[in-house]
């Protein structure tokens, strides 16, 4: 899969509340909560983010709580990849789970500028910068997870296996 | 290159030779576990697929915990969802009042975890099992889902953190000082993704007890799982409590890890979580004076049998200091009997404590102990976070069942040996 979008970058620990905070997990539509992702720290996220935009955060992406309404925002608001240092263990989980792309590598992150046009190609787990003209490898999925991802999640795949 | 004790436990269930840090794998299931939060998430994504049953009655444990005997309504219709599911799919390990206990207390107890297995429950504490040398650790909903459907469950490789134990705890001390102390030196995110592997000799001066202490504790270090060697304690345990055969595992001699820390247990001091989380750890002698409201000792952290006669052993003879509400919940019913046998309630009572049913209930707020704003507890559980139990105005303080009794008779934290 290749996935092509303009980068919002954030910074380190990233946690599930300012994804999506917690008055807002009454619905479960990632449409819904696409509304008011990214909103305590990045009021203009919801209105700028295009379909194939991509966030990049640092370390520990995603920690706080388990709930799956993290990514679920995310993916509602069109974002088609996070790239991070590091992504906390249940948000890491949940993001495959339901279709979203998620990528580690520490020196695209440090690269990485608000707007730079960065393309992933996830079968090879190359990421490219446009606009930095750089390059870089990270460990690509094996093929079930890309399936996984392809399917749009864990539940879909399984209906189709 | 050698692995991990982990990575051998998910080599095999994965049917491969071998595995290494960072890589994906798709493993088969010896146990799926959901409680009465997370499973009815888990039983409207098993929906979507349409399939007559579970992919094995006998591996998928079912354990409402949380909010029961029920809190309210909308705990009743929530059990009610999953107590019709559980007997829709004729899931074997279904456990209802009478017979329910704490999931991570309940499950070894009953047999259904031994060593070599690969476990995955829809509760962060799920690792509590690598007390018995099993690969257990917490997931999402969805993964309880497609666990119950296909009996697989993706993983990424964790590389391990091995901590290399040496000598005895002094008295009083136990494997609740250690985690804290652990947890304190590495922080709530010290072991990220990771395996944390306990080694060396001071593993057999640990009782089983502590083990599960211990690895329940792992996720608030931020681990994937803990795991213990399996040695002589860990086979007599599995042979008392479950027919089924262990598959022993051991890491390889040349197996890489992260980071090696020495612990000699003699050193590690009675130590409790100040609020708000469990890294802010502070040796109990060297507090300032906390007075506490509530003392609560149990859960699946430290409700076992030897956690209740610790505090019974000090309890005994004395009084609480009056204010402070005493409130002891056993993991489990088999626990709540052999309490009540060997005298422990009735010291309890009359020191002037409340014994509750076996459930999570005060641990995380739900019910049966909940704290008003200003409120302080010292607490035997094993998160202390904002509001944890009860008001976001509240404070807990986490310790061992030995210094929560001893603070419970004081009025304020304090070490066994002063009361
Ligand atoms: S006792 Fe507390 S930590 Fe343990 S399973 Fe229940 S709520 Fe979770």
């Amino acid at each position: 899969m290749k996935l092509e979008g303009k980068v919002f970058k954030y910074g380190d620990h990233i946690d599930t509340d300012v994804i999506i905070p917690a008055q807002y997990l009454t619905t479960a539509d990632p449409k819904e909560l696409a509304k008011n992702c990214m909103s305590d720290i990045d009021k203009a996220f919801a209105k700028e983010v295009k379909e194939g935009d991509i966030i990049v955060g640092g370390i520990n992406f995603g920690c706080g709580s388990s709930r799956e309404h993290a990514p679920l925002a995310i993916k509602g608001s069109g974002v088609s990849c996070v790239i991070a240092k590091s992504f906390a263990r249940i948000f890491f989980r949940n993001a495959i789970n339901i279709g979203l792309p998620i990528l580690e590598c520490d020196e695209a992150v440090n690269d990485a500028e608000k707007g730079d046009i960065i393309v992933v190609d996830t079968d090879n787990g190359i990421i490219t910068n446009k606009t930095k003209n750089k390059e870089y490898t990270t460990q690509p999925f094996p093929e079930f997870l890309v399936n996984i991802i392809n399917s749009g999640g864990l539940i879909n795949s399984i209906r189709k296996g | 290159m050698g692995m991990t004790m982990t990575q051998k436990i998910l080599a095999n269930g994965s049917g491969q030779k071998s595995v290494t840090a960072g890589q994906f794998i798709n493993c088969s299931l010896d146990l799926v576990l959901g409680n009465d939060i997370t499973t009815p998430v888990a039983i409207k994504e098993f929906e979507k697929m349409n399939l007559s049953g579970v992919f094995d009655k006998s591996k998928v444990a079912i354990v409402p915990d949380h909010f029961t005997p029920n809190r309210d309504i909308d705990s009743a219709q929530q059990c009610k969802l999953i107590r019709d599911f559980a007997h829709g799919k004729e899931v074997e390990n279904y456990f209802e009042i009478g017979e329910v206990g704490i999931e991570h207390a309940l499950l070894p107890e009953k047999g259904l975890v031994v060593a070599g297995d690969v476990v995955i429950g829809a509760d962060s504490h799920t690792c509590t099992y690598g007390a018995l040398g099993a690969f257990s650790t917490g997931i999402g909903s969805t993964d309880m889902a497609a666990g119950m459907a296909t009996g697989k469950c993706w993983f990424k490789v964790p590389s391990a953190i091995q901590f290399n134990l040496t000598g005895k705890f002094s008295k009083y001390v136990s494997g609740k000082d250690l985690i804290l102390h652990i947890i304190g030196m590495i922080g709530v995110d010290g072991a990220l993704y990771k395996s944390m592997e306990f080694s060396g000799e001071g593993v057999a001066n640990l009782t089983m007890d502590d083990r599960f202490t211990i690895a329940n504790m792992a996720i608030e270090a931020g681990a994937k799982n803990g795991i213990f060697p399996v040695d002589d304690k860990t086979l007599e345990y599995i042979k008392d409590h479950s027919e089924r055969e262990p598959k022993v595992f051991a890491a390889d001699d040349d197996a890489e890890y992260d980071q090696v820390i020495n612990i000699n247990l003699a050193e590690v001091p009675l130590t409790v979580a100040k609020p708000h989380l469990p890294e802010n750890t502070e040796a109990v002698d060297k507090m300032e004076k906390v007075m506490v409201d509530q003392v609560v000792i149990g859960s699946c952290t430290n409700g076992r049998i030897s956690d209740l006669k610790a505090a019974a052993d000090i309890l005994r003879g004395k009084k609480v200091k009056k204010g402070v509400r005493t409130i002891i919940f056993p993991g489990t019913q088999k626990i709540y009997l052999e309490a009540m046998e060997k005298g422990y309630f009735k010291d309890m009572i009359e020191a002037g404590c409340v014994v509750s049913a076996p459930t999570c209930g005060p641990c995380l707020g739900g019910h049966m102990g909940v704290l008003a704003a200003g409120e302080v507890a010292v607490s035997t559980t094993n998160r202390n976070f904002v509001g944890r139990m009860g008001h976001v105005d509240s404070k807990v303080y986490l310790a061992s069942p030995a210094v929560a009794a001893a603070s419970a008779i004081a009025g304020y934290i304090t070490t066994p040996d002063k009361v």
